[in-house]
């Protein structure tokens, strides 16, 4: 159990920053994500917290106390990384037992052989503790990982892409898992990906990272629906939301390549801010309304098949906007459609800074506007 | 333009199979994908087709011709790797041109054909820039572009898009059947990932283990999965296997899943010899034919949500069934939290049911 918080923090490696003047707060018991593109500085912020480097300048508070000058052992964190970092010699128990026998700390041998127990329930290895770990699948190894770092109780969990190498249908399991242990104990955890589906269904907040700085923080549900930006539209969701370039004026949208009008009425007038002149438009697939009587037509330029539902690239001169449908509808490469945007789901970003136009006047944390 | 035949396909290490008796017809501009896990024989298979590997016993015919010994260059086939093999120093220019050279084309053709091809794959701009100066999709593209300008019989592709990140993928796919439905060469693509596999094929070719578990369009492979594995491999968030049982209670029948104390009506066929209380019966159910209702409903059970995942256009809820869960896919933000209490039924036409001895789907009158 622990509160993070970190304040003004810049690390550079050499002449690259990787993360610059980072404000961030984790409270007590929050699943907490940290979500972005390789080189976005996830694993360097992860890192600092643990001590395992240190920052140029700022503070990183634990419990509000500053910790700069702590060892990693000192800040008492729990550390799972991509890679399984087993003793494969060792029996599952063995690797579970390892840090409850170090010297620094004075368990029984029955105390220890309760916490074996009841960590060995919780993730699901009970049937597998007199196995050696070199004889246990992918996933049953980064569920004993995870024993081990939740065995002996630390202040905080640390995790860098730890369902990475992992097959989908593991990934999705171990998903739901890891948010049922967090329920369970009640610990505060970090959680680094740069999978934004892992970030929404686990995280309560989420970080998302750009070039070593804050983009937003927000819920889930934040994040999808109100991105602060076109980095963090684009990033969050799949399909990809589909931006496009567009002049306002009285009221009327002209997207660019398309060379498409359509009407920005009540709501959506509002969520553009009033703005005039040049835009970026943000439409999600399923804010894409397909049928014989709306307004746009398009040509289908491609049509692919998830099962549940079908995905279908809308093609309008030279623009092109993903759509989904649901999986009967039966759509045809080259077939002519109509469409039409959900206008009060439709999003605003200007079109030199990307910001979202109703956030121009919020203050987002961590962030200095232009 | 080719049909591709394969007749009784073996491959073995010793006495491991990597592939086993594989029989797989590739009609003539077909988009077939082979889809498994790692080490499912997958693509032992595309490189038996593309001369790379040889097959211990079995026929590969090509337009009815038998190829397996041929030599790889014998076969008029173009081969794309995950890992785009582009020659460093050579423009995306020379990089397309390099087999018609090797061919001795003229200097008019090649140009004529490079350019086509280029428009096709949409990287005229990028013809004099060296590799070292693309993007890892520019690079697949340049890669793919090469394949194709010889015009080939038929593309053989190897995760051709797996090293990309995720955004890319996305508009590499839709690039990729694009061009197919384009230039319509017949084309076999090897990819782990379900969601290629669905969006690209005309066919699937499920495989595990080197056994070929099912072929079929995306919407068969989706909607009647024959065994176990097609039906789990296939489709995200997973579809909902769980032991059931099959009860006829006041002339209704009745579907109790996992050791639940309720089950849920169920209005549609069952399989015939599953009517009573035996064991064995395990019942698929997708997330997205769980129906849910806020408030109770006939026919419908209540159930605790336990867990709940919001992935933006949907969530994901994880409903108490017993000591297991039930997945659900609901609008998002259908269940405020977990702990609530949410009425619940399954689909019939979308229900599935398998043995639980071989795996196999098991037949229901009518469907």
């Amino acid at each position: 159990m622990a509160h993070v918080r970190l304040e003004g923090i810049t690390k550079a490696f050499g002449g690259h920053t990787a993360v610059s003047g980072l404000d961030l707060e984790i409270e007590d018991g929050q699943f907490f994500v940290l979500l972005g593109p390789t080189g976005a500085g996830k694993t360097t912020t992860l890192r600092l917290i643990a001590g395992l480097e240190r920052p140029d300048s700022g503070i990183i508070y634990l419990d509000h106390q500053n910790v700069n000058g702590w060892s990693p052992a000192q800040r008492d964190v729990a550390l799972v990384l991509q890679q399984f970092s087993l003793y494969p010699r060792y029996t599952v128990r063995e690797n579970l037992e390892f840090p409850l026998k170090s010297p620094a700390r004075r368990w029984t041998r029955s105390q220890i052989a309760a916490r074996v127990a009841r960590v060995a329930a919780i993730v699901r290895v009970e049937h597998l503790l007199d196995r050696k770990t070199d004889r246990l699948s992918g996933g049953e190894m980064q569920r004993v990982s995870i024993g081990r770092a939740i065995v002996r109780q630390p202040r905080i969990f640390l995790m860098d892409e730890p369902l990475s190498n992992l097959d989908a249908k593991l990934r999705e399991a171990l998903r739901a898992e890891l948010k049922d242990l967090k329920s369970k104990l009640g610990a505060t955890f970090l959680f680094v990906t740069h999978d934004q589906i892992e970030a929404m269904s686990m995280g309560d907040r989420i970080a998302v990272l750009h070039a070593g700085r804050i983009a937003q923080v927000g819920t889930p549900y934040e994040m999808y629906n109100e991105p602060s930006d076109v980095f963090v539209a684009g990033f969050v969701g799949t399909p990809t939301m589909n931006l496009l370039n567009a002049e306002i004026s009285d009221g009327t949208a002209l997207a660019i390549a398309g060379r498409f009008e359509f009407r920005l009425d009540g709501a959506a007038r509002a969520r553009f801010a009033g703005a005039n002149g040049p835009v970026t438009v943000g439409v999600r697939a399923e804010d894409i309304r397909i049928g014989p009587d709306e307004a746009i037509e398009a040509v289908a330029h491609g049509v692919e098949n998830q099962g549940v539902e079908k995905i279908v690239t809308l093609r309008i001169s030279d623009c092109l906007l993903r759509a989904t449908v649901p999986a009967a509808n039966p759509i045809a490469i080259e077939d002519r459609v109509r469409f039409s945007f959900v206008e009060e789901r439709l999003h605003g970003f200007d079109a030199t800074t990307g910001l979202n136009l109703r956030r121009r006047q919020a203050i987002i944390p961590g962030r200095t506007l232009p | 333009m080719a049909n591709i035949n394969l007749s009784d396909i073996e491959k073995y290490f010793g006495e491991n199979y990597v592939v086993r008796k594989l029989n797989l017809q590739i009609h003539d501009s077909e988009f077939v994908v082979l889809l498994g896990p790692s080490g499912c024989g997958k693509t032992t298979t595309l490189r038996a087709i593309a001369g790379l590997e040889e097959i211990d016993s079995g026929d590969i015919l090509i337009d009815g011709k038998a190829v397996q010994n041929l030599r790889a260059a014998d076969r008029d086939i173009a081969f794309v790797f995950q890992f785009f093999a582009l020659y460093p120093h050579l423009t995306a220019y020379d990089n397309i041109a390099f087999p018609l050279r090797a061919s001795g084309q003229s200097r008019s053709v090649i140009d004529t054909r490079v350019r086509k091809v280029a428009r096709a794959i949409g990287i005229e701009q990028l013809l004099n820039r060296k590799p070292s100066a693309l993007s890892g999709g520019d690079m697949q593209r340049v890669a793919i572009g090469r394949a194709l300008v010889r015009r080939p019989k038929a593309m053989l592709m190897d995760e051709p898009i797996g090293a990309l990140d995720a955004k890319m993928r996305e508009s590499m796919r839709t690039e990729l059947k694009r061009l197919h439905f384009e230039n319509g060469s017949t084309t076999i693509y090897v990819t782990h990932d379900q969601v290629e596999a669905m969006s690209l094929a005309d066919r699937i070719a499920v495989m595990d283990e080197g056994v070929l578990q099912q072929v079929g369009t995306p919407t068969e492979v989706y909607r009647r999965p024959k065994n176990l594995f097609v039906a789990q491999f296939i489709g995200s968030p997973v579809m909902n296997v769980l032991p059931g049982r099959v009860q006829a209670e006041d002339g209704r029948i009745k579907l109790f899943l996992a050791d639940a104390a309720e089950g849920f009506d169920f209005a549609g066929p069952v399989p015939p010899q599953f009517t009573g209380t035996e064991d064995g019966l395990m019942i698929g159910v997708r997330p997205e034919a769980v129906q849910v209702a806020r408030d109770e409903r006939a026919g419908y059970i209540p159930i605790e949500a336990h867990l709940i995942e919001p992935l933006g256009a949907y969530d994901i809820v994880d409903l108490k069934l017993g000591s297991q869960f039930l997945r659900a896919r609901t609008a998002s933000g259908f269940v405020a939290g977990p702990g609530q209490t949410i009425w619940a039924h399954v689909e019939e036409s979308q229900t599935h049911f398998f043995s639980s001895q071989s795996g196999s789907a098991l037949e229901v009158p009518g469907n």
